[in-house]
This record gives C-alpha cells, sequence and structure tokens, in this order.
C-alpha cells in the first residue's frame, strides 16, 4: 500500500489577472543520479498545492500497481519506461508559480547515458539547482553537470544537499559536503546563491524551513528561487544579426533573422560578416503592428530591407563597422564532446555557429580537462562526455565573436550529417583576426592595364617570373638558402631578388609590431610586395617563417599561379641547436613570448609546391636541389633549346 | 519586451529555421487555438503570407463550427489547403482502448500524408505544459517513416541549435509552440485579436477547453463567455487542459502509446 504524503499542501492564493505576467525564470534540476531531482519537483508541487486534480490519486495508483512505496518522482517521469526502471531518461518541464515570477522547471535526467539529454534540458535554463545526496555525496556527475552548465553559459546556481534524513539530519555531515563543493565551484568560476540541506522525500527546507535542522538558518528552496537573477539585458552590447535567410515574397527584399545583441535602427550603416558588404538600413519590416518600426534590439526576430541590393545570404553576421565581429578561418574552442565516436585530430566535421554551417578540420587537440580534478593532459582524440581545448579550421572565412565578450554568437555546434555530435565556445587565442586584412578601405577604385605584355618581359628575361615562398621555422635555413639561391640565380642570369623578414621588419613594415594582426599585416604586405616584383617580371624569394597557413593561403591569392610554396623542413631540435639569432634560448628562458615551434604554433605546409629538408645535408646540395626546381619550372620550353 | 514579445520572438525564429532548413514544409492545422496561434506566427514570421500547405488531418468527426471556421479562414487568409481523409477505425491497432483506437486514425492519415516522402518538415503547434510526454519534446523532432517517436533516443538539441537534417524518407516534426503554456495562447491570441472558435466560450455553462472529435472529447463546466474571462478561469483552475480528451487517460500509458507511435 502506498504511504500518503505527510505534509499538508499551503495553499497559495492565485494573484489577481494581469495584463500580461513578466518573464519566466526557468530554472534546471541537475545531478547525480538518484540523488532526488525528479523528486524534488514532485514534493515542491504537493507543498504548494499545484498538482494538478488527480495526480495525487494517479500516482498513488501507479506506485500500487507496482508494489511500491509513494514515489513523488513519478509527477515528471511521464513514460511508462522511467517509471518501471526508476530513472529519468529524457529532460522535462513544468511550469511552477510562486510569488511575481512563474517559473518553468526543468527536470534533468542524472544517468551518464543521458548527457545530452541533461545538456537539452540545461541550455535554456536562468538558473541551476544542484542536487548532492548526502549519504553518497559528491559523485561524477556532481561535477560534471556543473562544468557543463558553465558552458553552457548558466551562472545563476543554488545547491540541495538532499536526502539529510538518510544522515539523521547531521550538519556535521552537511557542512563537510558543503566546504568540498564550494571549492569544486571556486575553481570553476561559480560563487552559488545558496547551499541548502533538504529533505525532498519528507519535505525539509523544500517550500518550509525544517524544524529538524535547527541549525540551519539560511532559505528554503521556493525561498531561494526569488534570489535569482534574471538574464542581463545585451540591447547595449555590439549589434549582431545572423541572417536565418532572405525573402522575395513580394516587391519587397527582406533579410530576416533574430537580433542576438544590440540595437538596430533604420538609417544604420550595416557591414555583412564575412563577405564584407556594407549597406544602409532602409527599413525593418513587420506584420499586423500599429505604424513603421524605427529601431530593434537584442532578442527581437526582424526583419529589414537595404537601401541597395547586394548579395548577401544565410549565415552572415550582420552589424555595424564599429565593433564588428573577429574574421578568421582559425580559433580555438573549449568543447563537450556528446558523441559515441571520439572526435580525432584531422577529423574532418561540419560546424554551425549560429545560422552559418561551415566545413572544417580539427587542426589540434591542446588538452582534455579532467572534470573532477581540474587538471589537464595532452590527447589524440575526445572521447564522449569528455571536455577539451581544440584547435579548429574551418574551410572558408567564418565571422564570430569571442566567448568572453559576446557568448550568442561565440559558439559553435559540431553536426554530423543529422547527428549534433557537440558544442563548445569560441576564442581567437593568438590567431590575428583577419578582417582588416582582407577589407578594401578605398572606393571609387578602377584598375588600369599595363601596355607591356607578361609574355614580352618573359622574352626578354629569358625565364618566367614567380614566388618562391620560403616557410619554415626559425634557423630552418630560410635565410641562408635564399640568399644563396639568390646569387647562384642571378650568375645564372636571372632578374632575382630576395626579401627577408629582419630587412623588410627594418622599412616596409617598420611601423608593424609583433602582435598576431600585426604578425599577419607584416606578411600580407610581403605578399602583396612580391606579387607586384613577380608581375614586373622578377623571380622573388621571400624568407618568412610565415607560420600561418592562412596567412601563405593570402600571398598565394595575390600572386596566383606564379606562386610556390617552398618548404624548408627541419625539426625544431636540429633549429634549436642551430639557433643563429640566440631566439631559441631566450624563448626558452621565457624572454620572448609567442616563439613559433616553442610556445606558439607553427603549421606545416600540407602540400608544398617543393621541399627541402636541411636536417644534416650541406647547404650547397640544398641549393643544388633548388637550383633544379628553378630551371624545370622557370625556364620556357622556348627558352631550353 | 515583455513575455509575449519574448515568446513570439522565439516561435518565429523557429519557423524560420523551420522554412530555411526542412523544406518541402508543411503545417498540421487542427483549426484550434493552439494551431491558429502557429498560423498567425508564420504570417508575422513571413510578413503576411503563409508560404507552405496547412494540412488538415480529418476523421469526419470534427465539430460542425470546426469546418465553419476552417472554410472561412482558409479563404480569408489565403491559405493552401489540404485536406487528408483518415483511415477508418477498423483499421487501427485493436489492441488500443476503444477512444485512443479512434484517436489513432489521425496517426494513421499523417503517415499516409508522408508516406510517398514529399514532405521533410512538418509544422506542430503542440505545447509542454499540456501533457507530461510532450514534456519531453524537442523543438525539432526526427522521426522514421512512419511517424515513430524514438522517445528513448532524442538527438541533443542546444543554443537553439536543431536537428535539420534527417535521413532519406525520415522527416522532421518541428513545434513552434512547444515553450508557449494554454494562458500564454490565450493571452496572445487576445492581444492580436487573433479569431477564436465560438466552442470555445460558455455556452448553458459549458464549453470546449481543448478541441478534438465530438465522439471523444467532452466540454468542461464553465461560464467563461470572453477571453478574459477564460484567462481568469485558467489563473485558478487546478483542472488539466486535456482532462475533456477522453483518449488520454483511458490507461497509464494510452497517450505515451498514441505518441510514440507517431501522434501529434
Amino acid at each position: 500500500m502506498a504511504n500518503t504524503p505527510n505534509v499538508q499542501p499551503i495553499t497559495e492564493t492565485a494573484s489577481p489577472a494581469q495584463l500580461v505576467p513578466g518573464p519566466q525564470m526557468r530554472v534546471v534540476i541537475v545531478g547525480h543520479v538518484d540523488h532526488g531531482k525528479s523528486t524534488l519537483v514532485g514534493r515542491l508541487f504537493h507543498d504548494t498545492g499545484q498538482l494538478p486534480d488527480g495526480k495525487l490519486e494517479a500516482i498513488e495508483e501507479m506506485c500500487r500497481q507496482r508494489g511500491m512505496p509513494f514515489e513523488w518522482a513519478f509527477l515528471m517521469d511521464s513514460l511508462k519506461a522511467e517509471r518501471d526502471q526508476g530513472i529519468t531518461i529524457d529532460t522535462s518541464q513544468i511550469w511552477f508559480r510562486h510569488g511575481q515570477r512563474e517559473y518553468v522547471l526543468i527536470d534533468a535526467p542524472g544517468h551518464r547515458e543521458f548527457i545530452r539529454n541533461m545538456v537539452t534540458g540545461a541550455s535554456n535554463a536562468d538558473a541551476a539547482l544542484l542536487m548532492i545526496d548526502a549519504d553518497q555525496g559528491i559523485r561524477r556527475q556532481s561535477r560534471h553537470h556543473m562544468y557543463l552548465l558553465q558552458l553552457l553559459g548558466v551562472r545563476e546556481v543554488a545547491v540541495a544537499v538532499n536526502k539529510m534524513d538518510l544522515v539523521k539530519y547531521d550538519e556535521g555531515r552537511f557542512r563537510a559536503i558543503e566546504a568540498e563543493y564550494r571549492l569544486y565551484l571556486e575553481g570553476i568560476g561559480i560563487t552559488p546563491r545558496q547551499v541548502i540541506p533538504i529533505s525532498a522525500r519528507e519535505g525539509d527546507n523544500v517550500a518550509t524551513p525544517s524544524e529538524r535542522m535547527c541549525w540551519f538558518n539560511g532559505p528554503s528552496f521556493l525561498e531561494t528561487l526569488p534570489q535569482f537573477a534574471p538574464p542581463e539585458s545585451t540591447a547595449e552590447r555590439p549589434l549582431r544579426l545572423p541572417l536565418q535567410d532572405v525573402y522575395k515574397f513580394d516587391e519587397r527584399r527582406i533579410l530576416a533573422g533574430r537580433i542576438e545583441s544590440g540595437t538596430l535602427r533604420v538609417g544604420d550603416d550595416l557591414v555583412f560578416s564575412p563577405s564584407n558588404r556594407t549597406a544602409r538600413i532602409e527599413t525593418i519590416e513587420t506584420w499586423n503592428t500599429d505604424g513603421p518600426v524605427s529601431t530593434a534590439s537584442a532578442g527581437m526576430s526582424v526583419g529589414i530591407t537595404l537601401n541597395e541590393q547586394i548579395f548577401v545570404e544565410r549565415g552572415e553576421i550582420v552589424s555595424h563597422e564599429i565593433d564588428a565581429p573577429i574574421e578568421s578561418d582559425v580559433f580555438h574552442a573549449r568543447l563537450f564532446w556528446l558523441a559515441d565516436k571520439p572526435l580525432e585530430i584531422g577529423a574532418a566535421c561540419e560546424l554551425k555557429i549560429g545560422p552559418n554551417k561551415v566545413k572544417a578540420v580539427v587542426e589540434h587537440i591542446e588538452r582534455i580537462i579532467n572534470i573532477d580534478s581540474l587538471s589537464d593532459h595532452k590527447a589524440t582524440c575526445v572521447s564522449r562526455d569528455e571536455i577539451a581545448d581544440v584547435i579548429v579550421r574551418t574551410s572558408q572565412l567564418v565571422a564570430f565573436d569571442a566567448h568572453e565578450t559576446l557568448s550568442r554568437t561565440g559558439r559553435v555546434v559540431f553536426v554530423d550529417q543529422h547527428l549534433t555530435l557537440g558544442g563548445g565556445v569560441l576564442s581567437l587565442g593568438d590567431y590575428p583576426d583577419q578582417r582588416q586584412l582582407i577589407t578594401v578601405r578605398g572606393t571609387n577604385l578602377t584598375e588600369v592595364d599595363h601596355r607591356v605584355d607578361p609574355v614580352r618581359r618573359i622574352a626578354r628575361n629569358r625565364h618566367k617570373p614567380g614566388v618562391l615562398w620560403f616557410t619554415g621555422l626559425s634557423g630552418a635555413g630560410k635565410s641562408t638558402l635564399a640568399m644563396g639561391l639568390e646569387q647562384r640565380l642571378f650568375d645564372k642570369g636571372y632578374q632575382v631578388y630576395v626579401l627577408d623578414g629582419d630587412n623588410v621588419r627594418t622599412g616596409l613594415n617598420a611601423n608593424l609590431g609583433f602582435s598576431p594582426e600585426d604578425r599577419a599585416e607584416n606578411i600580407r604586405r610581403v605578399g602583396e610586395v612580391a606579387a607586384l616584383l613577380a608581375d614586373a617580371g622578377l623571380i622573388v624569394i621571400t624568407a618568412f617563417i610565415s607560420p600561418y597557413r592562412a596567412d601563405r593561403e593570402r600571398a598565394r591569392e595575390a600572386a596566383g599561379e606564379a606562386f610556390h610554396e617552398v618548404f624548408i623542413d627541419a625539426d625544431v631540435a636540429t633549429c634549436e641547436s642551430r639557433d643563429p639569432k640566440g631566439l631559441y634560448k631566450r624563448a626558452r628562458s621565457g624572454e620572448i613570448k609567442e616563439f613559433t615551434g616553442v610556445s606558439a604554433p607553427y603549421e606545416e605546409p600540407s602540400t608544398p609546391d617543393f621541399s627541402v629538408d636541411t636536417s644534416g645535408r650541406p647547404v650547397d646540395e640544398c641549393l643544388d636541389d633548388l637550383v633544379t626546381y628553378v630551371t624545370d619550372n622557370f625556364i620556357t620550353a622556348r627558352e631550353r633549346q | 519586451m515583455n513575455r509575449l514579445d519574448i515568446l513570439e520572438s522565439r516561435s518565429i525564429y523557429i519557423l524560420r529555421e523551420a522554412y530555411a532548413c526542412a523544406r518541402p514544409l508543411a503545417m498540421l492545422w487542427s483549426i484550434g487555438k493552439d494551431s491558429n496561434v502557429v498560423l498567425w506566427l508564420a504570417r508575422k514570421a513571413f510578413f503576411g503570407k503563409v508560404p507552405f500547405p496547412v494540412v488538415q488531418l480529418d476523421t469526419g468527426m470534427e465539430l460542425d463550427e470546426v469546418y465553419a471556421f476552417r472554410d472561412q479562414y482558409a479563404a480569408e487568409w489565403g491559405l493552401n489547403l489540404i485536406v487528408i481523409n483518415c483511415p477508418p477505425e477498423n483499421e487501427m491497432d485493436p489492441s488500443l482502448p476503444p477512444m485512443t483506437r479512434s484517436a489513432a486514425r489521425k496517426s494513421a492519415g499523417l503517415a499516409n500524408l508522408l508516406r510517398d516522402g514529399t514532405y521533410k518538415g512538418i509544422l506542430v503547434g503542440i505545447r509542454r505544459d499540456e501533457e507530461a510526454t510532450r514534456a519531453k519534446e524537442r523543438v525539432f523532432s526526427p522521426r522514421a517513416t512512419d511517424g515513430a517517436w524514438k522517445f528513448r533516443d532524442q538527438p541533443a538539441e542546444f543554443w537553439d541549435q536543431f536537428t535539420t537534417d534527417t535521413p532519406e524518407n525520415a522527416h522532421l516534426r518541428v513545434h513552434p509552440l512547444l515553450h508557449w503554456t494554454e494562458i500564454d495562447v490565450w493571452r496572445y491570441t487576445q492581444r492580436e485579436n487573433i479569431p477564436v472558435n465560438q466552442l470555445y466560450f460558455s455556452q448553458g455553462g459549458k464549453r470546449y477547453r481543448s478541441l478534438g472529435e465530438k465522439n471523444i472529447t467532452a466540454p468542461i463546466e464553465s461560464n467563461a463567455g470572453t477571453i478574459d474571462e477564460i484567462i481568469k478561469e485558467l489563473e485558478i483552475t487546478t483542472t488539466p487542459e486535456r482532462a475533456g480528451r477522453l483518449m488520454d487517460n483511458e490507461s497509464e500509458d494510452s497517450f505515451e502509446r498514441l505518441r510514440t507511435s507517431g501522434y501529434m
């Protein structure tokens, strides 16, 4: 026979009909399996008199049929399989009124098997209650759930130490768990609103203060709910409007999307990223409103028209020119992996950043974070339920924000056809924002044609022009080989010139420092100058570490078919033993920060046009190889005869 | 933004995602208060136009007022209306309880609509608060060809990133109203002045709180004759919304069985 509940409900008088109640507060209840999440919700509904008619009797009947004591969890565990197994499988939601606010209580499953359902439930929450079994103490999911919540963006947190009845309402036991868990929360940057000892089954500190725990002066769970602060408005932050679609149902061409942050006004000049097109907003389109609308802000789904018909499509982010989003094809992500199949280095995948979908490769797994100890270790793959820091390279430029700055446009989701595999938060780290590199500031530009045909230049020089782009670690031999090759080719009658790193930095690029953006600009300018010299008919040899693939690709775009990527290959140990400029020594001592190969990445060419391995080979032998390459590729068939 | 603005904006976002990613798209129109709100939201999302067909799964058992409402607004709003005749009750699973068997005709009608793989996305106006298994739904819920709901193995859905791709012949149920409550629907209907079927208002001390076929739906005791009065009634009631839907409570899991085999 089912036990009947031992506390009579408090009757909360319904508030009079208001025009429209305030926004909801969504509270997710998380924690290790069987620590009492569903039970708490059932108990709370009963104790506040909000159980629907007949529900108590229905639960009693379900328990009687199963020959078990009264089970509060059956209110939320609506699937028969959940009740039969006594376990929550999927997240559930129930609406709850208290004081001036309406709450949506989201009951998340605690079993390891159902982490993805927990994430689903928690991702929309404004606040969280983490439950810990007083008898069992802190378990794996107690930490795992909270770590995920922090990544998902939930910052309002309270903790309930449940089943205090099982430990005879012992204060010592509660204080020990509280101290240990507060320490963990501190480690991940969360300060809880409250840590409360409760018994969900018996009703202690759920809706009313417990008489059996007089030693606790804090609020009950019900009294804690109003302490959760609503999410802050982002209307005053930089404008972000990711485009969902472009409609042409009638004569209007309407761009549709939801403003994720900031404010939009008719007449504003807008930038679309990553296409970098610009236009002015002509109207904000509406249907069934009184009169025209001239401004819209964060949270609103809007439609706009522009003053000119530029080509833009789903996935672009609309912003103002000031405070535009980052543009890059490489970034860091701290991700949580949900799929059974591990994520491996080099794996091709598809990403969604807002409505934008893009192909990408996981280039590097920096570390796996141990959720329990918060220490980290290296790995070659990310397995299910793990948290990892990875470097991702996309097939094209994407627009996004650093999650620290603007969270809603700083998130990524990994998908594989029809499955969501994991999610992550983004940062740029030391990579440069590539926006400046691709923005053409001048307007009203008209290119004019030369009257000297490139073919005539080749005929006079007796060789084709081109760029030999040397890339490799510091100490690999780039400068040595570049200067040696220049000399040999010159002696053979070639028009040849070397652009060298340090030389260029004293003149053309004297105004650039060593920030990621300045390094990228340094390479951009060298790429453009090399392309100009090649256009003039010369063979240009460049000697720059140029560690980032994106920068080299941009140099290739500038020079076109005349571009030859030459990998000057030597491993770090070899380069460090040479150390011609004493730089490795200074990098190892920490004097130079972000030194390529030591404390900053070098992205090897994946398919270089030519490679020269300089480890343990004399310079002359390497030069012979390079001269052969030039003879094979720069002498036209006619000249050869 | 007030609460209704927030709900509306998210629903519009969902509708636009469905239109961008789950085409060909169609919407199920039961002609009740919820799917009328979805239609209204679609007109907002697409600036006056409903750019997909609107499907009624017809058992021939709806109340007369429902058919009248359908014909009037299908014409007035310029809808592309498709009426699907549902298979008869004697073709349904005989192990289901009687009312549940009757309701299963709609799942069978929907399965017929989807059989030839014409539609990739189906918009349905269900809400989490109306029924406990619906509370566990995803916004974008992938279904096999037969419409079966694999509730043990639902995909992750977070940060408003939805499952937008499906295997061949499968489809997506899209639920733009999942996060609304019954009172929200009425407040929004009132604010937007959306037409309401008269069956929802009290006549002779009774009104329909949830509209279903006449053989399996009962009106409730109520004197609410205006939307204001309905809202006041809902603020104090502890009776569940679907208490008048007789198939829900025939056995412990009758509605769960309906839903796992494809009911809305």
